[in-house]
């Protein structure tokens, strides 16, 4: 017998699902890399010092000269695309954008010296937020700027607010409120108007025009800033081919001449788009529509030199207007600014008036500026790539000297250093954007190609794991092909460009094994198993593969994320809803109580008797009630986000320390503790009815005290976190020490107890019978009574004691051999067998849980109190499923349907919990629970914000595998006692022995619920993937879908992790299981 | 003998399709200011009324009913009442569903029970009249060896497409094309009317192409 030894197969379970993983990661960094643009800010200032000439002038400040404006109007239409400034008289039937604007075309003929019209080019992204932070802080934002705090919006890097307000300059802003939540405070004066309403196209620009021409006439400012929102609205709801459109241009017209009208001699005006738009009135790309916008400058007295022709640029790159404003307002540079000074606004050297910065000197600066940028942010980052670097460098410093020997020689003014300065500032910013602001197409590509080959191997992994399992060498060679493609990779990047980009090596590793595995397994079809493959991709046709397609296609639309919370839900319910109704028609469900003579070839026979299968369908109703009571109940702990308008966010989610009403407070600390108890309650009571509390190991222990005792402390913690803090004055100190203590005990006392389980997970009590007590069993008739009811104490009466046949059978074997020949009851007795691989998990999923629940508000409690119960009912549900559909026992493989569900719920209670896929909807607090003093490092609040936002994710994953051991825990009682009283002998209910009996089975059928457990994930996750992708100048990518793609992949990695915890556990808890029988069966070598 | 079944059952369900119809067109033309989006409420019950009256009598006069058991007064008044009794149950039952499926709870309880009933008479009326007001025989006939007769198996087809066309009713509800049929619970109502008369026409269709394989054992 080789039962007692044989273990699971855990290396090639863990090494196939680590390789899953790992590729899925492949594929997902890959197309981050391409598609989240990230970027380090620099936070350092500029000050008027780094103005200085070098060593020459001391004595003369920067900041204090005469700058050539004293004042100017920033007039921001937004989505001014440089098709509606131009005028042609010449267009006699103009389409409803052109033409509209004629005060620009106007002022450019009669005032050629005070005017100019540019294409104003944006950097992709274009959205408005982006684009305000492009043109005042003179850089290339990214959708990721390192170093912005997630939580607010508020612009930390250098940036032309900053710097004039440093200066003293007044600057005034109305319009669009985006602005008042990049710069809060930062205005001498300002009127935000409310932005986030796209089909509403007036309100702000009537807000601004009820106050812009006041303000003009008054004397409290010196830079304006105004921006109309109008023209992107009408953009976005019509079309630019709209009548709209033109009635919003012509207002725009109008106020443009009004404004002329009241400039002074020392103002300049600035009107110009953020960004352009497509036909379709979208803008978030990069086409060229969407890109161009207008700039028109005009100054009431002359600037412009009259016969510059090769000088004037066509195309002016957003970046070039804040160093172009700064010089021009006499401010120094913001320190990241990567523009380039527009030299038509600057007199050539020599022809400048006193005191006014002239072209060479103006560039100077610039350059000066833009190197000392490069090299600071090539000391922080380093993603610039080195041989451009290095160019960049040479090039600097060979200007740099030729600079000041020409200035020491007076020959300022020669053409070659002008546009040899040009060609320098030109080159930093054609890098930095290469680096920042272009999507990287290949990259993306490569991360899409890589998912969707991930996506095929799980699922031929899913539907193959028995053989898989058997053959145990196709990983290997895997990941010897893996690693050799990532090899040949580096080695032809560094012959052919001589330095090695690790995504590329990634990408050809990842792929080739992909496609060697997929190949392999493809080969090893036999026909009879072409025809098995053919029938379980029929069985993926179901109902649980087209709920999963509806999840997948909804995140596709930016509504449906937004609603992302009750969409899930109603999947949830749908598919729990289906399981009920497909037992039902196929007469499952209620046994036939009707008595039509049918024959059974039309009935499938009924393999649990009545009674059973009554009782089995009543708890699958109860337990349906069940899961769609708490998934209804769970609605009420939602948050809001910003685009979803009426929305109150759920109560719950207001810790106790901020709720003011003492009744309501006490109320719901009240609640939330009950819930607590309740959970810890549950957990314990499930444990004890198995059995599983009687032993003396140490798994016992923490299921007995540390668990409940955690659970009082947190108690404990919320009781103190939730007092006011002027009830008790002189206990403050206190508090103080309670509020640090309380927690960190929690912590303590749940990392104890999570290390304790994993160390011993056994939970089973051996009884070893006295001589005396095996002659009294000895008299009882059936052989096997002793093992099922009798237990002579009487704190056993609640357990289920299991012997495990094969073992006992041995045991007889060798009192045969000593001759005791009238002995019939087993020599030991074991207790909470049955549930030795469930119980230390679910233990380990609740403490995991009150861990979780720690770094929650107090009132999710309840929320976690219903995913505990939603947890349980769909066990149950897929439990009495497969009892009441069971034909024949034999693999344990668990069907779609619950594993779909599982996923669901888990995203369904990530919202539960109040999260969002939202930056701003991120529990910072989590981070400060048990450190109310902040932390030092960050790796530990960002654990800990990651383990509050992943709660749900953590929770569903690492108890995935009670799916498969559930339905052998539910194994139905009075099937057996039936059974055992005819044939006693061969039929001991074995539960989860019987995973035991066959190793084999065991691990390929976790291997493939882990498996389609991550391939649900990892669909969902390729969908928000292709959403990216394919919507990339969808207004709302930056808004939805990029911030989805980031809360569905952290999530996939998380649940990634903590499935491959859940997996090993199990492993751990089999290798103890089997170290436990060769204890105590030590001869059993046969 | 199919022949006939099927044609009797064509043209039952093209009276009551062209009575779903009749209690659109109808009222628009009787009614000033009825509308199917701005009046909703008026045009579910008028659709609802309009089902139940003509299934009621179209399956009575059809004989498709069960016979009464008992040929007493008290007995069929019993009869009538436990099927209005079941009638009202099951609209209290779809509205709990709705509810539970996400409708509001509060807000628009009368568009949610108006929904509910309108559900009712699509789906549980029909059940009363084949079946009669028997919960075990109609859970009986949704399951693939349940259907007795022609009738049964049309009846699943029916409620079946009605409940899925219900269902898909309620997606285009969170997107924001801000359209007059987005509003609860116009979508729902128009998805279950959609089906029910997808039902009405798939039905004998499926029958007539799959009287082969239909075997019922006893009638
Ligand atoms: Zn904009
Ligand atoms: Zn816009």
């Amino acid at each position: 017998m080789s039962l007692c030894v044989s273990r699971m197969r855990w290396f090639p379970v863990l090494s196939l699902l680590l390789w899953i993983c790992s590729v899925f990661l492949c594929g997902l960094y890959l197309f981050v890399g391409g598609f989240l643009l990230v970027r380090v800010e620099v936070n350092r200032t500029s000050s008027c010092l780094d103005a200085l000439f070098p060593g020459q002038e001391p004595e003369r400040d920067f900041c204090r000269g005469q700058p050539r404006f004293h004042k100017a109007v920033l007039l921001i239409v937004d989505a001014l695309r440089i098709e509606f400034a131009r005028f042609d008289p010449n267009n006699t039937s103009p389409r409803p954008f052109e033409n509209k604007l004629p005060v620009l075309g106007e002022t450019l003929s009669s005032e050629p010296s005070h005017s100019r019209l540019y294409a104003f080019r944006a950097d992709p992204p274009t959205t408005t937020m982006q684009r305000i932070k492009g043109f005042t802080t003179g850089s290339l934002p990214t959708f990721i700027d390192v170093g912005n705090n997630f939580a607010s919006s508020a612009i930390l890097e250098d940036n032309l607010i900053q710097q004039l307000g440093q200066v003293g300059k007044r600057v005034v802003f109305m319009g669009d409120d985006t602005w008042e939540s990049l710069y809060p405070k930062r205005f001498h004066r300002s009127l935000p108007f409310p932005s986030f309403n796209v089909k509403d196209l007036h309100t702000v620009d009537d807000g601004i025009l009820q106050h812009i021409y006041s303000t003009l006439e008054g004397d409290d400012w010196d830079v304006l800033v105004a921006h109309f929102l109008g023209v992107d609205h009408c953009g976005h709801r019509f079309g630019p081919d709209h009548p709209a459109m033109a009635d919003k241009l012509s207002q725009m017209d109008r106020v443009i001449r009004s404004v002329m009208r009241r400039l002074q001699k020392d103002t300049l005006l600035v009107v110009m788009g953020d960004h352009g738009m497509t036909d379709t009135g979208d803008h978030g790309g990069e086409s060229q529509k969407e890109t161009d916008a207008a700039i028109f400058i005009y100054s009431p007295s002359p600037v412009f030199q009259k016969q510059q022709a090769q000088l004037e640029p066509e195309v002016v790159p957003q970046t070039d207007l804040v160093p172009t404003l700064a010089l021009l307002l006499g401010i120094p540079i913001p320190y990241s600014s990567v523009g380039q000074v527009l030299l038509p606004l600057f007199p050539p050297h020599g022809q400048s008036a006193a005191g006014a910065l002239s072209q060479q000197e103006a560039l100077w600066i610039n350059a000066k500026q833009v190197n000392r940028f490069l090299e600071t942010y090539s000391s922080v980052a380093k993603d610039i790539p080195p041989d451009a670097l290095l160019h960049l460098r040479t090039q600097f410093s060979r200007l740099s000297s030729e600079y000041l020997s020409a200035s020491r020689k007076g020959l300022l003014s020669s053409p070659e250093l002008t546009s040899s300065l040009q060609d320098y500032l030109t080159s930093v910013r054609d890098t930095c954007r290469a680096t920042w602001a272009k999507f990287n197409a290949f990259k993306m590509a490569a991360g899409l190609l890589v998912l969707a080959l991930a996506c095929v191997s799980c699922l031929i992994l899913s539907e193959l794991s028995l053989t898989l399992i058997k053959e145990n060498d196709s990983i290997k060679s895997c990941s010897v092909v893996a690693v050799l493609a990532g090899v040949c990779v580096a080695v032809a990047q560094m012959l052919a460009r001589g330095f090695v980009e690790v995504c590329w090596c990634v990408f050809g590793a990842a792929l080739s094994s992909e496609l060697l595995f997929i190949w392999k397994t493809y080969q090893a079809k036999s026909p009879s198993r072409k025809v098995a493959n053919f029938r379980s991709l029929r069985g993926f046709l179901t109902p649980a593969a087209f709920i999963l397609l509806l999840r997948c296609a909804s995140l596709l639309s930016d509504s449906y994320v937004i609603a992302e919370g009750r969409v899930v839900t109603f999947l949830t319910l749908s598919l729990a809803l289906y399981v009920p109704i497909h037992l039902n028609w196929h007469g499952l469900l209620l046994p036939q109580t009707y008595d039509s003579p049918k024959p059974s070839a039309v009935l499938p026979s009924p393999a649990l008797p009545n009674s059973v299968a009554r009782k089995e369908a009543n708890t699958l109703i109860a337990c349906l009630v069940l899961v769609v009571g708490s998934a209804f109940l769970s609605l009420f702990f939602h948050s809001c986000r910003e685009e979803q308008g009426s929305c109150q966010p759920s109560q719950f989610l207001a810790p106790l320390s901020r709720m003011q009403d003492e009744k309501r407070k006490n109320l719901h600390y009240v609640l939330s503790v009950c819930a607590l108890a309740l959970y810890t309650y549950l957990i314990r009571n499930w444990m004890r009815s198995c059995g599983n509390l009687n032993a003396t190991s140490i798994t016992v222990f923490t299921a007995n005290w540390i668990f409940p005792l955690s659970s009082v402390s947190l108690a404990l913690h919320w009781a103190v976190s939730g007092t006011s803090e002027d009830s008790f004055k002189n206990l403050s100190e206190l508090i103080g020490l309670a509020q640090v203590a309380l927690p960190r005990a929690a912590y303590f006392l749940l990392t104890t107890g999570l290390l304790l389980i994993w160390l011993d997970p056994l939970t089973v009590f051996i009884k070893h019978k006295s001589s005396a007590q095996r002659l009294a069993s000895s008299r009882l008739p059936p052989r096997y009574r002793a093992s099922i009811g009798i237990s002579p104490q009487a704190e056993l009466h609640h357990l289920i004691p299991q012997i495990y046949q094969e073992m006992r059978r041995s045991l007889d074997d060798g009192e045969l051999n000593a001759g005791a020949e009238e002995d019939s009851g087993p020599a030991v007795e074991a207790y909470g067998l049955g549930t030795v691989y469930s119980a230390p998990l679910l233990l380990l999923c609740g403490v995991l849980g009150v861990g979780l629940l720690l770094l929650h508000p107090e009132g999710m409690a309840l929320a976690f109190l219903l995913l505990l119960l939603e947890m349980g009912a769909v066990l149950h549900i897929h439990a009495s499923a497969v009892n009441l559909s069971r034909t024949q026992a034999g693999g344990f493989g668990v069907p779609w349907t619950p594993v779909v569900l599982w996923a669901l719920a888990a995203t369904q209670f990530f919202h539960s919990t109040g999260h969002m896929p939202t930056f701003p909807s991120i529990q910072w607090g989590a981070a400060f629970v048990g450190f109310p003093g902040g932390h030092t490092g960050t790796v530990l609040p960002a654990t800990l914000v990651t383990l509050n936002t992943f709660a749900s994710h953590i929770l569903f994953a690492v108890s995935c595998p009670l799916l498969l051991l559930w339905p052998l825990v539910c194994e139905p009682q009075s099937s057996r006692a039936a059974r055992s009283s005819t044939d006693a002998e061969v039929d001991e209910a074995k539960m989860e022995i019987r995973l035991r009996d066959s190793p084999v089975h065991f691990s390929s059928a976790l291997l493939q619920l882990s498996t389609r457990y991550l391939f649900v994930h990892g669909a969902q996750v390729f969908a928000s993937v292709c959403a990216a992708a394919i919507l990339r100048r969808h207004l709302m990518v930056w808004k939805v879908f990029a911030p989805k793609l980031m809360f569905e992949a952290s999530a996939f990695v998380v649940s990634c992790v903590s499935l491959l915890i859940g997996v090993t556990f199990v492993l751990r808890t089999d290798s103890a299981v089997s170290r436990w029988f060769k204890r105590l069966v030590p001869d059993v070598s046969r | 003998m199919w022949d006939q079944e099927i044609r009797a059952m064509g043209s039952c369900h093209a009276i009551l399709a062209a009575s779903v119809l009749l209690a659109t067109v109808l009222p628009a033309v009787l009614v000033p200011g009825f509308s199917v989006y701005g009046t909703h409420l008026l045009w579910i019950y008028c659709v609802s009324t309009a089902v139940t009256g003509v299934s009621a009598v179209v399956f009575w006069l059809l004989g498709v009913t069960p016979p009464a058991k008992k040929h007493t007064v008290g007995y069929k008044l019993s009869r009538l009442f436990r099927s209005c009794l079941y009638f009202f149950l099951s609209c209290l039952f779809f509205h709990t569903v709705l509810v539970l499926y996400g409708a509001p709870l509060i807000d628009s309880a009368l568009e949610t029970f108006s929904l509910a009933v309108l559900l009712t008479s699509l789906t549980t009326l029909r059940c009363l009249c084949v079946l009669g007001p028997n919960v075990q025989a109609w859970i009986r006939v949704f399951s693939r060896h349940g259907a007795m007769s022609v009738w049964d198996t049309c009846l699943q087809i029916t409620v079946a497409c009605t409940l899925v066309g219900a269902w898909f009713g309620a997606f285009p509800i969170p997107l924001d094309w801000d359209r007059p049929w987005q509003v609860w619970p116009v979508s729902c109502s128009f998805g279950a009317t959609f089906g029910f008369l997808t039902g009405l026409f798939a039905a004998p269709t499926w029958i007539h192409y799959h009287r082969k394989q239909l075997t019922y054992k006893c009638k």
